[in-house]
């Protein structure tokens, strides 16, 4: 099954957990899964059923923007990370 | 909750965030946290890689840099507990898009540079309903 790493800041919400192993043969069912199991997360993860464009969400060191979005097949092996986007401003 | 800062990390800020105006500049707060307090240990820059012409208002840093100090936080047993970042000749108050692009459970410092002098640092936390963010306590010590 692959695995989500999970942001310092949103490992709050997943019991502290680093690294959290979830079900899904693509990016959006392993995200869905995801966020079944730790619904806190919803809110920082997705607006509505599409994820905020403040999150990336990253297959190996590929952003899954740049591959096929949601529908990214993923291996049992694959390693997924969320990554927020730092951004700020006056 | 606390943030505890040493006067010479607070130094090293104010000395980055002068040193990139009149643009924004920023970088990761690296730490411990324990009960009510945050303990910042470490600071690294990050350079800015929002376009160049926008940089006087916007700061941002890529995925990739997030991911690399992440893992060596991670590998030293520290906690990335926030970033910190400057507002040119504005007040070390979050904005709108700085809402948008924060998370919960993150320590935000704002430096106001007003003519190329740090003048005043700020932290700041988002709250978990995305809301607003309320200020937090920085104490300074030697």
């Amino acid at each position: 099954m692959p695995s989500i790493k999970i942001p310092t800041p949103l490992r709050a919400y997943t019991d502290n957990q680093a690294q959290v192993v979830v079900n899904g043969d693509t990016v959006g069912a392993a995200l869905r899964d995801l966020v079944t199991r730790y619904p806190d997360l919803k809110p920082h993860l997705f607006n509505g059923d599409e994820p905020r464009s403040f999150v990336n969400i990253f297959v190996g060191d590929e952003d899954v923007r740049f591959l096929q979005g949601l529908d990214t097949e993923v291996q049992n092996d694959s390693p997924l990370r969320i990554i927020p986007s730092i951004a700020g401003g006056r | 909750m606390h943030i505890q800062l040493t006067r010479d990390l607070q130094g090293r800020i104010f000395g980055q965030m002068e040193g990139t105006y009149p643009n924004e500049g920023g970088g990761f707060l690296l730490g411990e946290s324990v009960g009510d307090q945050i303990t910042i240990r470490d600071i690294t820059q990050v350079e800015n890689v929002f376009e160049a012409a926008e940089q006087y208002h916007r700061y941002a840093m890529t995925p990739l840099d997030w991911a690399r100090l992440e893992d060596e936080a991670d590998a030293k047993g520290l906690i990335l507990v926030g970033y910190y970042h400057s507002h040119p000749d504005s007040p070390a108050i979050p904005s709108i898009y700085d809402r948008d692009h924060a998370l919960p459970n993150f320590v935000y410092i704002i430096t106001s540079v007003i003519d190329s002098q740090a003048v005043e640092m700020r932290v700041w936390r988002l709250r978990a309903d995305r809301s607003q963010f309320d200020e937090s306590a920085l104490v300074i010590h030697e």
